[in-house]
C-alpha cells in the first residue's frame, strides 16, 4: 500500500487510473449487458431488411410499399399495419398470398416461399405495427386438452364457426363468389392463426375474448371430429341437405323413374 | 262397374272416335254423336286412339314364353337364397366388423342384412314385373265410368224412405222434439270452444309488450360470451372481431324460461373501423369506438345469424339469404327480411366492460301480424 500511496502523485497515475476505470466499466458492461438480444437485434434488422425487399417484389403492388394499403385504385389491397406476423404466416404459407389475380377471395394454392422468406416477410410486417405474433407450438397443440374441454370446444365451434364453416367444418358458400373454406385437413397452426387474425371475410376471435385454451379446445374438437370414423355409410361430404338432396333426387327418384319406364315400356313385339 | 269391353270387341281401335262411355247406361246414337262433335271443337288435334295391338314374342313363340317363364321363376327362386343369406349374416358376421370401400364405411352386419333383404324384395318385384310384361294377357281394355250423380229413381226412393222414417218417429207431428234435439246437439259441443283458451293468452297489446316484445336486457346488464359467460372488455375487441353474446342475467334462468329468454335476447357484437361505417346522429352514443351490438335473431322468420363478413360488414342469414349491413344500422340490403336488425345501445361500465344502455328499443325477432314496425330504423334515417 505504501508503494501505491507514495506514487499517487506520479504523472502517470492519472492516466493509469483512467485506464483502469475504463477496463472496469467495459468489463462490467460485458458481464451485465443482454448480449443475446444485441445479436438478435442485428439479426432481426437483417431479417426485416430481407422482408422489406421480398415485400417490395411480391406484395407492394397491392398493399403499398410500406404496407399502407390501396383502397382507391383499381388494384386494391388492405393496409397491413398492425395485422401482425401471424397473419403473414397464415396467408403466405397457405399460398393465399400473394394473389395471382384480383378476385372475390384468395384461394389456397402452392406456396412458393421458403420458411426463411416467410419469416422475413412476417418480421417486416410485424415491424410496421404491433399485431399478433406467430403462435408457438404450445399455443395450438391440442394434446393437453381434456375430454370435457373437447366437448366445450364443440359448443364453441357450433356457436362461433358453424354458421359459415358448416357443422362438420366442411366449408360453405358466402355471397358474391366468396366462401368459407373447408377445415378438413387444415393444420392446427393455421386453424389457430385464422382465429387469431381473421383472414379475409372471417371475423377476428382475439385471445382476450376467445382465450388460447378456448381456441385449443376448438382445434381439439375439429381433430376429434375429423379423425372419427363415419359409421353411417356414405357421408356425402357432410354437407347436409345439399348433397343428400342431390342423392335423393338424382339417384333415388331417378332410379324409380327408370324402373317405372321399364315397367310401362313396350317390350319386343312379334312383328 | 268394370266391364271388359275390349275383349268383346265393342269399340274400334285407332279411328279417333273413342267414345266417352257411361257404364251400363246405354248411349243413344244421338248422344254419342254429340260427344264426338264436342271433341272436335275442344281438341284441335284429333285423338289418335290406341296404337295397333301387336302380339308379343312370348305370345307367338313357345320358346320365348318358356324363356320368360324361366326368368320369372329364377327371380322368385333367388328370394329364398337371399332369405338364407340374411339368416347367415345375422349369426355369422360379428357386430363390430366394418366394411371399407372407398368413401363407404359401414357396419358389415348391418350392410349384409340390408343388402340381402333388399335384394330379396327386389327379386320379388323384378319377377312380378317381368311376369306381367311377358306372359300375362296384355289386351287393352276400356273401363267405363258412371256419372257421379245418382239416378232419379234412387233419389226419390231415398227421400220417401227418409220421410217414412220421420213419420214413424213422429217427428213431423211433434216438431218440438226435433227442434229441441237440434238445440241440444248444438249446445253440447259449444263448451269445447272454451278449451281453445288453453292455446295461450289473448295477445293484447299489453300482453305482447310483456312477453314477445320484451327481452331480459335492461340498463347496466353486462354483455357476456355466449358459451363461456365471460364478460367482454371493450379494449379486448379488435377491429373485425365478432362475438356471439348474451345478457349476463341469462345465467340466472333455467329450463323453459332460459330458452325463451335466450331466443329473444341473443346478440352479436362486432367491432368495425368507425371511419368506414355510417353511424346516424341518433345512435352516436349507442356504440363504443366502433363496437356495435345487434340482435342475433333474423327479422324475417327468426333464424339466429352470425355469418358476418368483416370486410363488407354484411351479415347473411343462412336460411333465406336476408343480408343486413351492420355498418349502416343493420338495414336490409338483400333478401326477404322487411325490417332492419334491431340494435342494442351499449356503453362501458367503470371497469371497462361492455354493458347495455337500455333494452332493445324495438321488439327483436321475426315479424308477426300485430307487430308495429313504425319505430324500426329505415335506410336514410338519422
Amino acid at each position: 500500500m505504501r508503494f501505491l500511496a507514495s506514487r499517487r502523485r506520479h504523472p502517470a497515475a492519472k492516466w493509469l487510473l483512467l485506464l483502469f476505470a475504463l477496463f472496469v466499466l467495459g468489463g462490467a458492461y460485458n458481464a451485465f449487458a443482454p448480449a443475446e438480444q444485441v445479436s438478435a437485434d442485428t439479426g432481426n434488422s437483417q431479417q426485416v431488411a430481407q422482408g422489406r425487399a421480398l415485400f417490395a417484389v411480391g406484395c407492394a403492388s397491392c398493399h403499398g410499399l410500406n404496407g399502407e394499403g390501396q383502397t382507391t385504385s383499381t388494384i386494391q389491397g388492405p393496409p397491413l399495419i398492425g395485422v401482425g406476423a401471424a397473419a403473414v404466416d397464415f396467408q403466405v404459407s397457405s399460398g393465399r398470398m400473394p394473389m395471382s389475380k384480383p378476385e372475390a377471395q384468395a384461394p389456397v394454392k402452392p406456396n412458393r416461399y421458403t420458411d426463411d422468406e416467410i419469416a422475413a416477410l412476417a418480421a417486416f410486417v410485424a415491424s410496421l405495427g404491433p399485431g399478433p405474433a406467430i403462435p408457438a407450438a404450445a399455443d395450438y397443440d391440442p394434446a393437453s386438452v381434456k375430454e370435457e374441454d373437447i366437448a366445450r370446444g364443440g359448443e364453441l365451434f357450433r356457436t362461433n364457426c358453424s354458421a359459415c364453416h358448416n357443422f362438420e367444418g366442411a366449408g360453405g358458400a358466402l355471397p358474391g363468389g366468396k366462401y368459407a373454406p373447408s377445415l378438413i385437413g387444415v393444420s392446427n397452426k393455421r386453424l389457430y392463426e385464422a382465429m387469431l387474425t381473421g383472414p379475409q371475410q372471417m371475423p377476428v376471435f382475439s385471445d382476450e375474448v376467445m382465450r388460447p385454451e378456448d381456441k385449443r379446445a376448438v382445434i381439439a374438437y375439429l381433430n376429434d371430429l375429423h379423425s372419427r370414423p363415419i359409421d353411417g355409410g356414405l357421408a356425402l361430404g357432410g354437407l347436409g341437405p345439399v348433397s343428400e338432396g342431390l342423392w335423393a333426387w338424382i339417384i333415388g327418384i331417378g332410379g324409380l323413374v327408370l324402373f317405372a319406364m321399364w315397367i310401362t315400356a313396350r317390350g319386343a313385339k312379334a312383328k | 262397374m268394370t266391364e271388359d269391353q275390349g275383349a268383346e270387341g265393342d269399340y274400334e281401335r285407332g279411328h279417333g272416335d273413342l267414345r266417352i262411355g257411361h257404364g251400363d247406361h246405354s248411349i243413344s246414337s244421338d248422344h254419342s254423336a254429340e260427344i264426338t262433335r264436342l271433341d272436335e271443337t275442344h281438341y284441335p288435334v284429333p285423338d289418335p286412339g290406341h296404337p295397333e295391338h301387336l302380339p308379343r314374342l312370348a305370345d307367338v313363340d313357345p320358346g320365348a314364353a318358356n324363356r320368360a317363364t324361366r326368368q320369372v321363376a329364377t327371380f322368385f327362386g333367388l328370394v329364398p337364397l337371399f332369405a338364407i343369406a340374411f339368416g347367415v349374416v345375422y349369426f355369422a358376421v360379428p357386430g363390430d366388423s366394418y366394411f371399407h370401400f372407398g368413401p363407404l364405411r359401414a357396419n358389415a352386419r348391418n350392410l349384409g342384412l340390408g343388402v340381402s333383404f333388399g335384394l330379396g324384395l327386389l327379386c320379388i318385384g323384378l319377377g312380378a314385373v317381368q311376369w306381367a310384361r311377358t306372359l300375362m294377357d296384355d289386351h287393352e281394355m276400356v273401363d267405363y265410368r258412371h256419372g257421379a250423380a245418382s239416378a232419379g229413381e234412387d233419389k226419390e226412393y231415398l227421400i220417401t224412405e227418409l220421410q217414412k222414417t220421420a213419420d214413424e218417429a213422429q217427428l213431423t207431428r211433434r216438431k218440438v222434439i226435433g227442434r229441441s234435439l237440434l238445440g241440444a246437439l248444438a249446445t253440447i259441443f259449444l263448451p269445447m270452444l272454451i278449451g281453445l283458451a288453453d292455446l295461450g293468452p289473448w295477445p293484447t297489446k299489453k300482453k305482447r309488450a310483456a312477453t314477445i316484445e320484451a327481452t331480459i336486457w335492461k340498463e347496466g346488464i353486462r354483455l357476456v360470451h355466449d358459451v363461456t359467460y365471460k364478460p367482454i372488455k371493450a379494449a379486448d375487441l379488435e377491429i373485425g372481431q365478432l362475438v356471439n353474446a348474451e345478457p349476463e342475467n341469462l345465467k340466472d334462468l333455467e329450463g323453459t324460461a332460459f330458452l325463451q329468454a335466450k331466443a329473444k335476447a341473443a346478440i352479436i357484437i362486432v367491432r368495425m373501423n368507425p371511419n368506414t361505417i355510417k353511424i346516424p346522429d341518433s345512435r352516436k352514443d349507442w356504440q363504443v369506438g366502433g363496437i356495435l351490438c345487434y340482435s342475433k335473431i333474423c327479422t324475417h322468420v327468426g333464424c339466429p345469424i352470425s355469418l358476418w363478413e368483416q370486410q363488407t360488414h354484411h351479415l347473411l342469414c343462412p336460411c333465406h339469404q336476408s343480408t343486413f349491413d351492420l355498418g349502416d344500422s343493420g338495414v336490409v340490403v338483400f333478401g326477404p327480411a322487411a325490417r332492419a336488425l334491431p340494435q342494442l345501445p351499449i356503453t362501458t361500465d367503470a371497469d371497462g366492460y361492455l354493458v347495455a344502455r337500455s333494452g332493445f328499443t324495438v321488439p327483436t325477432g321475426p315479424s308477426y301480424f300485430e307487430r308495429d314496425s313504425r319505430r324500426d330504423f329505415k335506410r336514410g334515417d338519422n
